[in-house]
């Protein structure tokens, strides 16, 4: 039998014992992730087509703001499966509803309500206002005003870089023929034209005047940006098509 | 142990340590005075002045990095210089690599507090720093294996003492944990922007076995071994148990790295991880109860201290307060209580129990130990200390209290029911109720910042004292020689 000793007079070996040791948790919790299917659930539209897409560029040019200011420090983006939160946010968040999230932003803290569903539940107006102002509609609120958002030109001339590192990282956004076409399969295709990253810039700025989502045409604000990834968030599946008892089983 | 004279400057690598220490202060009453004002925002929103770089969002985590990386790794790196000086009997290996870790080690806390205000920010939290920063603190951290590795092989005891232990896994792990969880895709070779390798489930698995193990290895382990070093010193005893520390350090850092994912109970992760990180917390009592009685048993004997020693008082405080976060903790793990607990501030209540009461407890207490040594000379005042140990514990206690009554009371707002099965409360009624709860907690944070001030001036005064002791010194030394 080793004594103690033996590693107490051994820096080496001290070394190796210790890292074998702090191995182990990580490799036994966090590797198999990886490789277990159901860790992801798998969600369909009615037509076969992934129910769960990439963000827009606009989209994920607002997520890029909510993780500039640090959101995710006061609202989380996780519903638990409770029936307090199912009446105050809706379905528990799914697995699936955030595989495109690089960083994820589950958050760990409610000093807001949780935003996992808030996509179509209030109007662009009332977010416009609500950013700018919050205490203006909710009296109550200790969210800071961010009145910049409205202010500031979305920069935008870096999107197709920003999308270019998300494909990267294996989010399915299009350079060639092919990686569209294969979109067109997977997503449709009007989804697969908002992934094309040579055609970024325009869906970007195609999307913000469509969506006009800071209620100024005339400008595309930050505030387009952020909305418009609010706005999307926790409406991608459509939940009356599935069976409840089918989510549990990917548990 | 064996201590020869104290102060021996050209034995020991002296100058490293002071800097370190000196800034471990300095970041320490900027890091909780950001802490105190963002706190403050959230019980009165008007201080965010509509100035995007002080909104609470941004000023977050610069008050996390300034406390955890500025003040706790300062002191770290302080502590374990000293201690791996005199418990090994040997100079510090390169004195260039050692400054390497000093000004690379301040310049990247700098660079991320500077970087978030700016809205630079990976987004996940205690790792909030960008890519090129992530590499070079990954580079700092390598040089700081380098020198401890090299100090440990001049050592001229055979045996490693056990505060080296601790401190060799708090390199090892925070080294594993910083390199995978900040794998990342920047976007260009000139911006500061990237995106997570890892997306969603996966990634948030990644974040919390970080996430957790920064408090495991960066604010445990690495204090353990603090604490393991200058509780005996100060007790002047032996270590209460030498099996105990064996046992605990085995099994404390094998536990640790399995519980991080009670931060994700009940969230869209496998509910097998979530059961065996709850099973892993619920066992991580007993290792970490092992290091707080082998600290506080080592006073066993010498109880009278704890009348005498303000020192000592802080040392022992914050092992009983390490003692209580570490059984807070395995209770908030249980699935049942996270249901409640998770998502309010209770966690941060919890977080800064062993933040504030643990992590800068057992900071404060070594540092008034050490810093006189470091000068060759005596503390400024006895008398402030005490003034610092009440106002830093007055400060927790106000903190604690104040986030169990705002996490507790909004848990159950949130999940009561009307008699028609409706919910009772709107969200935002929960947050009227935390007003006076975040006032008291903003309250408690200013007492623990006007402790540390009060530490601060009283460590100035005695380096001036000694710079000054020293000159007179040497002034009779001149005179003598000019007169012979």
């Amino acid at each position: 039998m080793i004594k103690h000793e033996s590693i107490e007079t051994n820096a080496g070996l001290l070394i190796i014992l210790t890292l074998f040791v702090i191995s182990i948790g990580g490799l036994v919790e966090i590797v198999p992730l990886f490789y277990i299917n159901d860790t992801v659930e798998e969600v369909k539209t009615a037509d076969g087509h992934d129910a769960v897409r990439p963000y827009t560029p606009l989209e994920q040019a607002g997520r890029d703001i909510y993780i500039r200011e640090g959101c995710y420090l006061c609202h989380s983006q996780m519903i638990r499966p409770f029936r307090d939160e199912a009446l105050r946010y809706g379905h528990y968040s799914l697995a699936a509803e955030s595989q495109y999230g690089h960083p994820f932003q589950w958050g760990s803290k409610r000093t807001g309500p949780d935003l996992a569903r808030v996509g179509g539940k209030y109007s662009n107006a009332w977010h416009v206002q609500h950013l700018k102002a919050p205490r203006s509609v909710v009296p109550e609120s200790i969210m800071p005003n961010y009145p910049w958002l409205l202010e500031n030109d979305l920069n935008y001339s870096g999107i197709a870089e920003n999308l270019k590192a998300l494909k990267m990282t294996g989010v399915p956004y299009s350079l060639t023929k092919e990686e569209y076409d294969a979109n067109v399969k997977r997503f449709g295709a009007d989804v697969a034209k908002t992934l094309d990253i040579n055609k970024a810039e325009d869906n970007l700025m195609a999307q913000a005047a469509k969506g006009d989502y800071d209620g100024n045409p005339n400008k595309l604000s930050e505030m387009d940006a952020l909305v418009a990834y609010l706005q999307v968030l926790g409406t991608m599946v459509d939940f009356s098509q599935y069976d409840e008892s089918y989510f549990v089983n990917f548990r | 142990m064996a201590h020869t004279s104290v102060g021996s400057a050209e034995q020991y690598n002296y100058a490293i340590i002071k800097k370190f220490a000196i800034m471990a202060l300095i970041w320490g009453v900027i890091g909780m005075s950001v802490g105190t004002y963002i706190a403050s925002e959230l019980a009165f929103p008007f201080l965010n002045f509509d100035i995007p770089y002080i909104t609470f969002g941004r000023l977050r985590p610069v008050h996390t990095t300034l406390v955890i990386f500025g003040f706790g790794g300062s002191a770290l790196f302080a502590t374990s210089y000293y201690i791996v000086q005199r418990t090994c009997q040997t100079r510090l290996w390169s004195d260039f690599l050692a400054n390497f870790t000093f000004w690379g080690w301040q310049v990247g806390v700098a660079g991320g507090a500077l970087s978030y205000m700016l809205g630079y920010s990976q987004g996940r939290e205690y790792a909030e720093f960008e890519w090129p920063l992530d590499i070079a603190i990954a580079v700092v951290w390598v040089a700081y294996f380098l020198v401890y590795v090299q100090t440990l092989r001049r050592r001229s005891q055979p045996h490693i003492y056990v505060a080296n232990w601790f401190f060799m896994a708090f390199i090892l792990a925070t080294a594993l944990l910083h390199i995978f969880n900040n794998l990342a895709v920047p976007v260009g070779l000139f911006t500061l922007k990237s995106y997570s390798l890892f997306s969603g489930a996966q990634d948030a698995m990644t974040q919390w076995w970080y996430g957790h193990n920064a408090v495991g290895f960066f604010l445990t382990a690495a204090f353990l071994g603090m604490m393991y070093y200058f509780v005996p010193k100060q007790a002047g005893r032996p270590v209460y148990s030498y099996r105990l520390s064996i046992i605990h350090f085995w099994a404390l850092i094998f536990l640790y790295m399995w519980v991080g994912t009670h931060h994700l109970h009940w969230t869209a992760i496998p509910d097998w991880t979530s059961t065996l990180a709850a099973t892993f917390s619920i066992l991580l009592l007993m290792p970490s109860w092992g290091g707080m009685i082998n600290g506080i048993m080592t006073l066993s004997g010498a109880w009278d201290k704890m009348r005498t020693d303000p020192i000592m008082l802080f040392l022992i405080t914050s092992l009983s307060f390490y003692g209580m976060s570490t059984f807070e903790g395995p209770m908030m793990a249980l699935k049942s209580v996270n249901a409640l607990s998770h998502y309010t501030d209770w966690t941060i209540g919890h977080v800064h129990s062993g933040a504030l009461g643990w992590v800068a407890m057992v900071s404060f207490g070594s540092f008034y130990h050490l810093i006189p040594r470091l000068y060759d000379t005596k503390i400024y005042s006895v008398k402030l200390i005490y003034v610092h140990f009440w106002l830093a514990t007055i400060g927790i206690v106000l903190y604690i209290t104040s986030m169990w009554v705002s996490g507790i009371g909004q848990g159950l707002l949130l999940r009561a029911f009307d008699d028609y099965g409706n919910l009772a409360y709107t969200f935002v009624e929960s947050v009227s109720f935390m007003h006076i709860p975040l006032m008291v907690r903003a309250l408690g944070g200013a007492f623990f910042v006007s402790g540390i001030l009060t530490m601060a001036f009283n460590v100035t005064m005695t380096i001036t004292a000694a710079k000054r002791e020293q000159a007179a010194i040497e002034a009779k030394i001149a005179a003598k020689m000019a007169n012979a």
